[in-house]
């Protein structure tokens, strides 16, 4: 019926090769074709920020992206930024200061920070306050979250110093 | 030196929930696949209110990929969906169908539903379903007259009524009445992750399986039974991960039995994930009231009654919890406050909206609402001080328990044990109230548009009437506890590992809990109306302590030891008598216990036991809600500057996880109080229907909130001192922004409806000129 396009995304390093229909979205094929489904979706409207992953380091919605976009790109979910053995200090941080309750928000907010941290390490909090009204949260009220993106930023740059 | 044990309730530990959560390991209900599934796709309802002519099937079922596709027709032999508590005589006519019988009764309402291999080509082939449907005029506001809901049936099933004292008489006696005209608007939980059902019928053992379910599985296990004639016990409810909570999610909705009635006709697994959209228009909504109340006062402020009539705005259909939110309205209404006559009457009408249910903290942030300002007006009415009549008729402490004679929830409405007048000093003290009252008249001097409300309450917790859990040691000494609670993202999983390590003896890291699981445990109350860690909680606490007991009577006979000196530390009996002297691993202890051991003897095999809790009491906290706005009189935007909450717990199992539930509840709070708001336009065309259009609050809406955690009152009532927290925070957040803009804009009484959006406040402004 409708016509496949071979793929091929790096996801957390390793590569798929995947025959996708045009208007797969970059969300359900991670979760579907990769079988990665820490990638939440919780809109498929570009608004809570749920599906939030990075592409070439950028973070991006991954649910307004369709799979051929991607073709040939590097992805990073939540699951290739940090493993339950050796946690990324977000990861770290989120634990740290209860930024979690139900957790289905957590994957896009972990995703989002690390993408704007990664660019900009020395990021000030209203910056980041801005950054991170992108996404959506129904649980906890937010100033977790924030404390914790802050820590884990303070944290990596004192590494870096070092 | 003998080894001590470290406590385990009470302090701020990380959450044994975590991490899976922030690895991308969680299983929620998209995250659940099977072999050989179906995907289902629901045709709903463009229509508020019509008759349904025709549906043609034809274009969808010759849709390559689709599978099956369903009508009203196909499947007889489904029920209507029951109420939680089986039948209810009055509402039994008005239950929905799980597709639409003959009439549609609100947008999105189910029509059909399409299965197919792939769910983008189920949605493809549901679009080609073509339904005819005769439009009627629909009926959106529950305060018009009752109209027809079918031939011979009102929009108006009942009228619920409580009352005590004699109102008559007070409103005689009294010096002052004053008469108020409020509106809640409808908002809803909206949890982050939508509904999911996934059914599977494995024919080998004649069983029916549901995963996505959350909140109450056990409850819904014995209706799904109920509904398709099987037995209990072959019909087996999973809950995984739950993106989220607040009332509405893990209520038996429309789809739920929809995908159980095809796995089993069709002996293949059957997913239905809810998109965003449907959400918005389908899920549970909440909170619509309108309120025309009395309040009856002395001179002095004093409260000599309350008299309230007001319309629940229920939407199309009752759904599982039937009239609930109208009688927890009648029950609570009153407050903190002595009120020596109340007289109230609750219509509950049916429109054609989306239905309503609960969300957290039903019937109280309403009637919060309605009660602070009733109290507001009071004091700006006789020209006294809007602190001093709250003081003046707060209950005291001495009055303490305090029976009203009320029924919420089946239960009296007894307050267990509070100093309210202690707290509420503890709140002006901490805020700096006077200063900020004189720093607050400074500003509006100076132009500003700023101003500070208060707000009293309370909650309601710790229902019964039981619960039980079963705590276990393995022989490498991991504890498991399996109850019949449910996670739902508030860290039941922590609440119950701590509480049970703490009475067993060993890190709550060691314990792994279970919950959600009907498989598992033969009853369960699930996690609702703040009833989780109050219940569960202690039925786990006297779970583990049984434990401990058999643990140390075999400790005893293995170390020959008096029980007495024993003592179990770190998952070790060891001796407290003595700095050495021998110990024994909780672990090998249960292996003594194996049915093979020969140091068994008469005794039960295995090192476990079962625990109850059983109340008939509620366990009710209380709180204070201290809120300072500004407001842009150009814009209309209201600014929350600072947010105080007080509130007593009784004992914190978590006082970090405490403050997570508060300020994620005062969030909700706000955006029920300034933003978020489901409409409808005149033919009941919903307009929330993306989240570009229902406004939830973001982390640049976030104010600084700060909180005062006490455990002054420890419930009487339940071993453990637990008072629920999951609604403190957001109780009487509309209650008290509403108090502080009428200040801020030097309009006393001016809010009268929630939520007080940019073009109501600028409605108000025009209004003043
Ligand atoms: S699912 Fe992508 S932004 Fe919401
Ligand atoms: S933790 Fe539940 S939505 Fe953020």
């Amino acid at each position: 019926m409708t016509d496949l396009h071979t793929i091929t995304l790096v996801v957390n390093g390793r590569r798929h090769t995947l025959a996708v229909e045009a208007r797969r979205t970059l969300a359900d094929t991670i979760r579907d074709g990769c079988g990665l489904t820490g990638t939440h979706i919780g809109c498929e409207h570009g608004v809570c920020g749920a599906c939030t992953v990075l592409v070439d380091g950028e973070p991006m919605r991954a649910c307004l992206m369709f799979a051929v976009q991607a073709d040939g790109s590097a992805i990073t979910t939540v699951e290739g930024l940090g493993s339950r053995a050796a946690l990324h200090p977000l990861q770290r941080a989120f634990m740290a200061n209860h930024a979690l309750q139900c957790g289905f928000c957590t994957p896009g907010f972990l995703m989002l920070a690390a993408g704007v941290l990664a660019k900009e390490p020395d990021i000030d909090d209203d910056a980041l306050r801005e950054a991170l009204s992108s996404n959506l949260c129904r649980c906890t009220g937010y100033a977790a979250i924030f404390k914790a993106v802050r820590a884990a930023a303070d944290a990596m740059a004192k590494k870096k110093v070092r | 030196m003998a080894r001590a044990r470290t406590p385990q309730i009470g302090g701020r530990f990380e959450r044994i929930e975590d991490p899976p959560l922030v690895t991308g390991r969680g299983r929620f209900a998209a995250d659940i696949s099977f072999p050989h599934q179906l995907h289902v796709r629901i045709v709903r309802s463009a229509h508020a209110h019509g008759i349904i002519r025709a549906i043609d099937k034809a274009a969808a079922l010759a849709h390559p990929g689709v599978f099956a596709l369903w009508t009203a027709d196909d499947i007889p032999e489904v029920p209507p969906i029951d109420f939680r508590e089986g039948r209810i005589e009055r509402l039994e006519a008005y239950r929905q169908p799980v597709l639409a019988r003959g009439r549609v009764r609100y947008v999105g309402e189910p029509i059909a539903a399409v299965f197919a291999d792939d769910a983008y080509v189920a949605e493809d082939a549901a679009e080609l379903v073509m339904v005819d449907i005769e439009e009627l005029p629909p009926i959106l506001d529950a305060c018009d007259p009752p109209g027809e809901w079918e031939p011979g049936r009102s929009t108006e099933p009942g009228v619920l009524t409580q009352g005590y004292g004699d109102m008559d008489e007070a409103l005689a006696a009294a010096d002052q009445v004053i008469e108020l005209d409020l509106q809640i608007g409808r908002h809803s939980g909206v949890p982050m992750e939508t509904r999911g059902a996934i059914a599977r019928y494995d024919a080998a053992t004649d069983t029916l399986e549901l995963y996505g379910a959350a909140k109450i599985p056990h409850r819904n296990r014995d209706a799904l039974a109920r509904t398709f004639g099987r037995a209990p016990s072959s019909v087996q409810l999973y809950e995984g991960h739950t993106g989220g909570g607040f009332g509405i999610r893990g209520e038996l909705y429309p789809e739920d039995l929809l995908v159980s009635a095809a796995a089993m006709r069709f002996e293949r697994p059957v997913k239905w994930i809810e998109d965003r959209h449907e959400h918005l228009m389908t899920a549970n909504q909440s909170r619509q009231q309108r309120h025309r109340a009395k309040i009856a006062v002395k001179a002095d402020g004093t409260i000599l009654g309350i008299d309230d009539e007001f319309f629940h705005d229920q939407g199309a259909y009752p759904r599982t919890h039937a009239m609930r939110v109208v009688d927890m309205t009648l029950g609570i209404l009153p407050g903190p406050y002595r009120v020596p006559a109340y007289r109230v009457a609750g219509h509950y009408r049916l429109t054609n909206k989306t239905p309503a249910a609960t969300y957290r903290s039903p019937g109280r942030y309403e009637s919060s609402f309605v009660r602070e300002r009733l109290v507001d007006a009071v004091a700006d009415r006789l020209g006294l001080d809007r602190l001093a009549v709250r003081r003046k008729n707060l209950i005291s402490a001495a009055e303490m328990p305090y029976l009203r004679p009320l029924i919420v929830l089946g239960e009296d409405a007894e307050f267990d044990s509070g100093d309210y007048h202690g707290l509420l000093d503890r709140a002006l003290e901490h805020i700096g109230w006077d200063a900020l009252q004189a720093d607050l008249r400074r500003r509006r001097e100076a132009g500003e548009a700023v101003g500070a409300g208060i707000a009293i309450f309370v909650e309601k917790s710790g229902a019964g009437p039981a619960d039980g859990a079963r705590v276990s040691v393995d022989s490498t000494g991991a504890v498991e506890v399996v109850t019949g609670g449910a996670s739902i993202g508030q860290g039941f999983e922590t609440a119950m590992a701590q509480i049970c390590a703490d009475a067993l003896g060993v890190d709550y890291k060691r314990v792994r809990v279970v919950h959600g699981q009907t498989d598992r445990i033969a009853y369960g109350i699930g996690a609702h109306a703040s009833r989780a860690t109050v219940m569960t909680g202690n039925a786990t606490h006297i779970a583990a302590l049984a434990v401990r007991r058999k643990a140390l009577e075999v400790a005893a006979e293995l170390l020959q030891a008096p029980i007495e000196a024993l003592d179990v530390v770190d998952g070790e009996v060891v001796r407290t008598d003595r700095p050495a002297g021998g110990s024994i691993a909780l672990g090998a202890i249960a292996a003594s216990l194996h049915p093979n051991a020969k140091t068994l003897g008469a005794r039960e095999p295995g090192l476990a036991a079962d625990g109850w809790h059983r109340t008939e009491h509620l366990a009710c906290p209380y709180g204070i809600h201290i809120a300072v706005v500004g407001v842009d009189r150009e814009t209309g935007a209201v600014t929350v500057e600072k947010f105080l909450i007080a509130y007593d717990v009784g004992r914190a199992v978590n006082p970090m996880m405490v403050e997570g539930q508060i300020v994620g509840g005062f969030m909700q709070g706000l955006g029920g109080a300034l933003y978020e708001e489901f409409v409808y336009d005149e033919r009941g065309q919903p307009q929330s229907v993306t989240f570009a259009d229902y406004l939830m609050p973001t982390m640049s809406e976030a104010p600084e909130i700060e909180i005062i955690l006490r455990e002054d009152c420890p419930s009487p009532r339940n071993p453990l001192g637990i008072k629920g927290a999951g609604e403190a925070g957001i109780n009487s957040v509309g209650a008290v922004i509403a108090s502080a803009i009428d200040v801020a804009i030097g309009m006393p009484g001016a809010v009268t409806q929630l939520p007080v959006s940019p073009q109501r406040l600028k409605a108000i402004f025009d209004r003043g000129r």
